[in-house]
């Protein structure tokens, strides 16, 4: 199993390595982002006695860990339709969990790539240190990546089954979330129909965690457990809705469609 | 000095033979006909109200190269889809190599091998990266060996290092047949292998497969729209149209008993009727769904 899924992975790093486009994807934007967050929480902190400048570079960090884990799943198959070259991978005696190890490893690799990256530059222009989060830091950096795995699966059977005209989810999908999941600002300033929804996302505890922790230098244990709970909860169901999505998939004979679309 | 085909192709067939001239399916030296590789029986694929399979049954002895044949929508991409797992069949049975393809299709994927004129190896890899990558797939720890062979064999050592977005479409489809061959599959599905290649190129790649498959005694299935290529190559072929098989029987046998002056003319007559319509023959039912 280890030396197929090593070499999906292998796949997936040459092809960061002879494409400056695709390397890109993990530095340029991302950079640019903490450029221009960077600068606008700067200006907000001489207006601010509150200081917002370490929850909103926090929570830009955090986010762009959850951004690359579920995008590294799904642009891996996206990445097969452009180039014609899903039906080889299906084609092999590859299961579909080492599909998913794979680009959840790809997750990992991008996520931390990203994250220390965006920390180093953090605390090189704006002198803000994410290892404030303190103990916490771990523990939420990981419920971000099962999030991203979750979401990633979800996008990845939407994909395999609506073909390319699904392709602005693999990029649309994470924003959908992303005011709901209080990245920027405490979940109490949401409409209470809108809290509720968001408390029914990983996300939000992780992201009022970090704030949390970045107050009082503490960890909330109970934020912790409920997002590993609802972590668990959306791994096991996206892994089940991308189960019954790729059998309609081969019921269709989608997949020799996607394959030479 | 004249050109003689098969001249030029030291790992094709013996100087002065063409691949027309190798020897067909054989049977063994016993003479008993070996359990079949693929075993296909009344297989059916509904999408929808369309019948795009309906009730096929055909097998593919080892070491025999099986044509199938029919125009676009008669139900042969379907079928291929279906004998390689990817799509799920509405009914009807599938054997690979003597295993069930729903239930062990991993176990059959690490024995065969596809290639197709219509999918390619990912064009922003080199020709050793995507081949490396395969190999791993497919198991192989240590393949260097093996890539290097491969490329030998189909002349393009030349591009190991090239990135595949650079390579001509004839040095993509000779490729695309190595990595279709790293895990020398008892099996291989060609689709359209030959499309859109020159008539050099074509031929080369020809002899080089049927090399091959003489060696190996690989059975093979193979779809074209080339007719001569499939009268040269294929021991046996089966026509297909409205996902239905209409005709059954060696390139030879299906002309005489159709009198048909080429495979071109009975394509075309089933391609337009959807069945047999000759003028000097009566549809001819199915040959039995058994090996030859």
């Amino acid at each position: 199993m280890w030396l197929r899924v090593s070499a999906l992975v292998l796949r997936y790093l040459f092809l960061y390595r002879r494409s400056l486009a695709r390397a890109g994807e993990i530095v340029f934007w991302p950079v640019m982002e903490l450029l221009v967050w960077g600068f606008l929480t700067t200006y907000l902190d001489e207006l601010s006695p509150k200081k917002p400048m370490v929850y909103l570079l926090g929570g830009l960090i955090f986010w762009d860990v959850l951004y690359r884990s579920q995008q590294a799943i799904t642009l891996a198959v996206t990445e097969e339709i452009w180039v014609k070259n899903l039906l080889n991978i299906f084609l092999a005696p590859v299961s579909i969990f080492e599909l998913m190890l794979a680009t959840c490893i790809m997750g990992i690799i991008k996520s931390l790539l990203t994250g220390v990256l965006l920390s180093v530059l953090a605390l090189l222009f704006y002198t803000f240190n994410i290892l404030d989060v303190g103990l916490a830091l771990v523990p939420f950096l990981i419920c971000l990546l099962l999030f991203g795995w979750a979401m990633g699966m979800c996008t990845m059977a939407l994909v395999l089954r609506f073909g390319q005209a699904a392709e602005a989810l693999v990029w649309g999908v994470p924003f959908l979330i992303q005011p709901i999941s209080a990245v920027f600002y405490p979940v109490a300033v949401l409409p209470p129909w809108l809290q509720v929804i968001a408390k029914l996302l990983p996300s939000t505890y992780v992201f009022e965690g970090m704030r949390t922790a970045l107050d009082t230098g503490e960890v909330s244990l109970s934020l912790l457990g409920l997002a590993l709970l609802l972590n668990l909860i959306y791994l096991v169901g996206a892994a089940a809705y991308f189960g019954w999505m790729f059998a309609r998939v081969r019921e269709k004979g989608g997949l020799t469609r996607l394959g030479m679309e | 000095m004249p050109f003689e085909p098969g001249e030029w192709a030291p790992l094709g067939p013996a100087p002065g033979m063409v691949y027309s001239r190798f020897p067909k399916h054989r049977r063994g030296e016993t003479g008993v006909p070996a359990a079949p590789v693929i075993d296909v029986t009344d297989l059916t694929k509904r999408f929808g109200d369309l019948l795009a399979v309906d009730r096929v049954s055909f097998a593919l002895a080892p070491g025999e190269i099986l044509g199938l044949l029919g125009a676009n929508g008669a139900g042969k991409t379907t079928t291929l889809q279906l004998v390689l797992g990817l799509t799920a069949p509405t009914s009807g049975r599938i054997r690979v190599l003597g295993m069930d393809i729903e239930k062990k299709r991993r176990a059959v994927l690490q024995r065969v091998n596809f290639s197709s004129a219509y999918i390619s190896l990912p064009t922003n890899l080199t020709a050793w990266e995507n081949l490396l990558v395969f190999s791993r797939l497919y198991g192989l720890r240590r393949a260097r060996a093996k890539i290097l062979g491969l490329l030998e064999r189909f002349e393009i050592p030349h591009v190991l290092n090239r990135v595949v977005g650079s390579l001509s479409s004839g040095q993509i489809t000779r490729l695309n047949l190595c990595k279709a061959l790293l895990n020398d599959p008892e099996v291989l599905f060609l689709d359209e292998p030959t499309a859109s290649l020159d008539p050099d190129i074509a031929e080369k790649v020809r002899c080089t497969l049927l090399d091959i498959q003489h060696e190996r005694h690989l059975s093979i299935i193979w779809t074209s729209h080339n007719m001569q290529e499939i009268t040269n190559l294929c021991d046996r072929v089966i026509f297909l149209a409205r996902g239905r098989v209409v005709l059954e029987g060696g390139p030879q046998e299906i002309l005489d008993r159709t009198r048909a002056d080429s495979l071109d003319e009975v394509f075309i007559s089933v391609a337009r009727s959807g069945n047999l319509h000759l003028p000097a023959v009566e549809a001819t039912a199915p040959a039995s769904a058994g090996i030859p």
